[in-house]
Formats: C-alpha cells, structure tokens, sequence
C-alpha cells in the first residue's frame, strides 16, 4: 500500500475549485455568477469525487462545462484582487529572493522523481512509482508555498487568494489540455489511428524506419498547421503514424518519439496564421503593418528546429 | 474514413473561433458516434478519459498560488529589471536575453510574461533603444525588430515547457500513451525535449544576430 497518493492533490484541487465555486456564488457583482458557479463547482466534482461517479455522469458535467464556455458564461469576477503592494517597490526590497522558490520546485521534482520511490517501510511505500514526479511536485509546490510566504511576508490564505485569482484568468482555457487528452483517447478507442494508418501507410513506404520518422514528424507540422494546436495534433498523428510503425512495427522508444514528436508540432505553430494568440495577434499589438510579420520572421527558425528534430529522432529512437 | 469527422471538426471549429472546449466535446461525440458507439457510451468514455487524464491540470494549479503570491510582491517587475540589467549592446542581444530567461522560466512552467505584458512594454522597446544607438532606424528596420521580439517571446515560451518539469505537453505525451496502452516514463520523455530547447536557443543566436546585421547594413 502507499501512503501519499495523486488522489490527495486531486482532493485539494477539487477543494479549491469548490472554494472558487462558493467564492463567485456570494458576489453578488459578478457579471456572469450562476453559470461561472456552476463551472466551478462541477470541475469541483470532477476532481474531488470523478474516481468514484459513473463516467457517463462526469461524461455530461464535461458536456455541461464546454456549453457554459461556449456560450460565454464562465467569466473572472468583475473587482480585482484588492490592490496589494507596490510591485516594483517590493522586487527592489526582495530582489533575487523572489525567483529561489520557483527554481527550487523543478529541483524539487527531480529529487523526488528519483528518490520517493524508495521510501518503504516493509510493504509500506511513500508513493507508487508510477506517481512519484506528480507526488514530488505537490510537495515541492507546498515547500515552496511555505518558503514564499516566508520570503514575502503574507500568509498562505494571500497565496490562494492569488492562485484562485490566476485560475479565475485562465478560466475555462485550464482544462484545455486534459480535454484535448479525452479527445485522444476517444479517437483512440473508436479507431481514428487506424484509418490515418491506413492512408498514409498506403501512400509511404512506412516500412522502412528512416521514412516512418520523417513522415511522422512532418505530418505533426501539417496537422498542426491545419488545426492549429500541436496538443490537437499529437493524438491523431501518434495514434496514426507514432505507434503503429515506429513504435510497434519498427520497436522505436515511445519516450523519445513522443517528446520530440510534439517539438517537431510546434514548429508548425510557429508558422501558421490558426495559432492566431501567437503569430497574428502580436502584429497588431506591436503595430505592424504586415499581419503576417511575425510568421515570416519565424518561418527560418521553424525549418531549422524541424530538422534538427528529424535528425535526433531518426538517430535515438531506434538506438535507446 | 467518417471517422475522421472529428479531426475537420477540430480544424474547423479552430479555424472559425468557436470556443475551444466546445470544439472539443462535438469532435469526441461525433467521432464516437461515427464508430458506430451509443451516446451514453460515448459520454461513458469521455467522462472516463477526462477523470484519468486529471492529472494534466493538477500541475498547473498547485504551481498557482506560488506564483501569483510572488507575481503579488513583484516576480514580473524583477524579472524586467533582469532583462534591464544585462544592459545588452545590439538589438539581438536584447531578444537573445530575453529569449534565454523566457525559456529558463519556461521550463519551471513559470510565465514571465506574454506578448502583451512583457514583449509590447519592456521587450521590444529596450531592442528598439539598442538599435537607436546607431541611429534612428528606418520604419521597415522597427518592424523586423519588432516581429523578431515576438519571435523570441514564442520560441522561449514554446520549447522549453518540455523538459523537466512534468507539466503540459509531457502530461500529454504520457496521457496519449496511456489511453493507448503504451508505457513510457514522465521523466524519459520530458530528459529528451533538452536537446532541442539548447538547439532552439542557437537557432535563436543565429536568427537574433542575421537581424543585428541587417539592422547595421544600408539596405532596408
């Protein structure tokens, strides 16, 4: 048995998005109050209880969330939160003090990635292997809440108060990444890899293994140019291309593939007029007259980091 | 080939700014019913994915009330005065700081800032100064420096959120392996995106420094 296991973060997690839930519930100048309670209190649900809910129930809450996003109802309250200190007085009192407890969590992770799995007592072990990473960093994210506190003088109830404040920012854009996930797993399992499979095994010689990893990293920068999200693209062109000839034809290492597989994705999005946040909206922000200044000034980058991944994937992934 | 339903659905949706989640839900809904599956059998799966794949939001919110109690006293104000300090010389050296410590932060999955927070006030304005030293520049010249300063904010941001941390795009990774039965290590995956955020920071060197001699030459 473990002690520490992911499903006590998740717990606070949800208890937060519960505190966030009550927190918009009572303020009665909230301009979109019910459907961002509502929001809120499911994820609540999600996290806290979604192990133990039938999966179709939390399947409809997931449903229920994406309706009240796209019919834009999940909105930060309207007051800020409170005026505060003066920033940039505060950086000159705390200087480089303010920047130690963020290095020290990924320090934090990678101790604990390596070391938690061997604390046991007999049959008693701290954290399964499995979750040893996502253990560590919930107790570097609570040494370094503590250390902060210390560094700044406020206390920890002023650390949520931020936190809810930035999840508040990011709003329904949180759960973007874990939905895109579901995604790959639905297209998993209704057979979506299959049929890519299909077409483009019948189009390239995906047999051979050098041709597999060049296929497999361009059509990640095509489907991202097309979606304009490598997170949207990585499933279908690993469930399509990545698993089934480099890693289970050709026995490619999945680590390497994966990793390198997203990088080659990105490049996409460094080109591409979809990944509007990044490429268009800043040439208007910086007032330029070419909307697409910023793709072109990328477009070299984007060819010299594509190959370099090509490269490395097609020398390591079959070797390690 | 209906199957692939979902993949136009996403790259639509995207493409007409439908709101994101939305997208996503239609996509695995009709994709799951274009499998020939019922619909509670669908939102069975959905639900069942979405609980498995919590994990991916948990980083982000435990790092949060960190990072918002130091944005509080000042973490964005200090890291300006970073860039302001390393008293950079050329307009590619400015970026190429900027890019180094947006990655650097990056990879503790720590934002320090954005297009709009950090590249419109504090980047491309210092790059701007540099460049003015040798002149005031021609309007063609503020416009390369100023795209290359929204450059260095998305090669920082992108390539680096890779590597150690187990955050985002590693939580991906591992999701999509999982849900498809393959097993691959957080920390494998997250060791070989080092490579490429060292070589995105020389690719970033070459680019930065091909502007700085533009920037010096007659030409526009």
């Amino acid at each position: 048995m473990t002690v520490l296991g992911l499903e006590f973060f998740l717990m606070l997690g949800g208890l937060g998005f519960g505190a966030m839930a009550v927190g918009v519930a009572r303020d009665r100048m909230h301009p979109r109050r019910a459907g961002t309670t509502v929001f809120w209190a499911l994820l609540a649900v999600c996290f806290a209880a979604g192990k133990f809910l039938s999966p179709a129930l939390v399947g409809l809450m997931v449903v229920a969330m994406a309706a009240l996003a796209g019919a834009r109802s999940v909105t930060p309250p309207s007051r800020g939160a409170g005026s505060g200190p003066d920033r940039a007085a505060e950086a000159g009192r705390l200087g480089n003090r303010l920047i130690t407890p963020v290095v020290l969590i990924p320090l934090g992770v990678l101790a604990g990635g390596y070391l938690l799995p061997f604390l046991a007592l007999d049959d008693v072990r701290l954290v399964a292997p499995a979750q040893a990473t996502q253990v560590a960093l919930g107790l570097a994210c609570g040494f370094a809440l503590l250390l902060s506190s210390r560094v700044t003088g406020a206390g920890t109830s002023v650390a949520f108060a931020e936190g809810g404040r930035l999840v508040h920012a990011m709003g329904w854009a949180l759960i973007l990444p874990q939905l895109l996930a579901s995604l790959g797993g639905v297209f998993a399992r209704a057979g979506v890899g299959e049929v890519v499979a299909g077409v483009v095994g019948s189009a390239l010689p995906l047999h051979l293994p050098l041709v597999a990893v060049v296929a497999y990293c361009a059509a990640m920068a095509l489907f991202t140019i097309v979606m304009g999200n490598a997170f949207a693209a990585f499933p279908v062109v690993t469930l399509g291309i990545g698993l089934p000839f480099i890693v289970r034809e050709h026995g490619g290492n999945p680590a390497i593939m994966g990793a390198l597989g997203m990088l080659a994705g990105y490049c996409g999005t460094l080109v591409t007029p979809m990944a509007a946040n990044f490429n268009v909206v800043p040439a208007v922000l910086l007032g330029l007259p070419d909307r697409h200044a910023v793709i072109r000034a990328q477009a070299p980058m984007a060819a010299a980091i594509w190959i370099f991944n090509v490269v490395l994937m097609a020398l390591c992934v079959y070797r390690f | 080939m209906i199957k692939l339903l979902g993949i136009i659905i996403v790259a639509a949706g995207f493409a007409l700014r439908l709101n994101p989640l939305l997208v996503i839900v239609a996509a695995g809904l009709a994709t799951g019913v274009a499998a020939g599956l019922s619909l509670p059998e669908v939102l069975a799966l959905l639900g069942t994915y979405f609980v498995d794949n919590r994990f991916m939001t948990l980083p982000v919110l435990l790092m949060l009330p960190v990072v918002g109690l130091l944005e509080r006293h000042g973490l964005q104000e200090q890291v300006a005065v970073l860039i302001r300090r390393s008293a950079a010389a050329t307009a590619g050296r400015v970026l190429l700081a900027y890019h180094a410590l947006r990655a650097g932060a990056s990879t503790v999955a720590v934002n320090i800032g954005n297009h709009a927070s950090m590249v419109r006030p504090v980047v491309a304005p210092m790059a701007e100064g540099a460049a003015a030293r040798a002149g005031t520049p021609s309007e063609e010249k503020v416009a390369a420096i100023r795209a290359h300063a929204a450059a260095s904010e998305n090669l920082g941001n992108f390539f680096a959120d890779d590597i150690f941390v187990a955050v985002g795009p590693v939580l991906l990774i591992k999701g999509v392996f999982d849900a498809a039965g393959v097993r691959a290590d957080v920390l494998a995956i997250a060791w070989w995106g080092a490579p490429t955020a060292l070589w995105v920071l020389a690719v970033g060197w070459w680019r930065y420094r091909a502007l700085d001699r533009r920037l010096r030459g007659g030409a526009p």
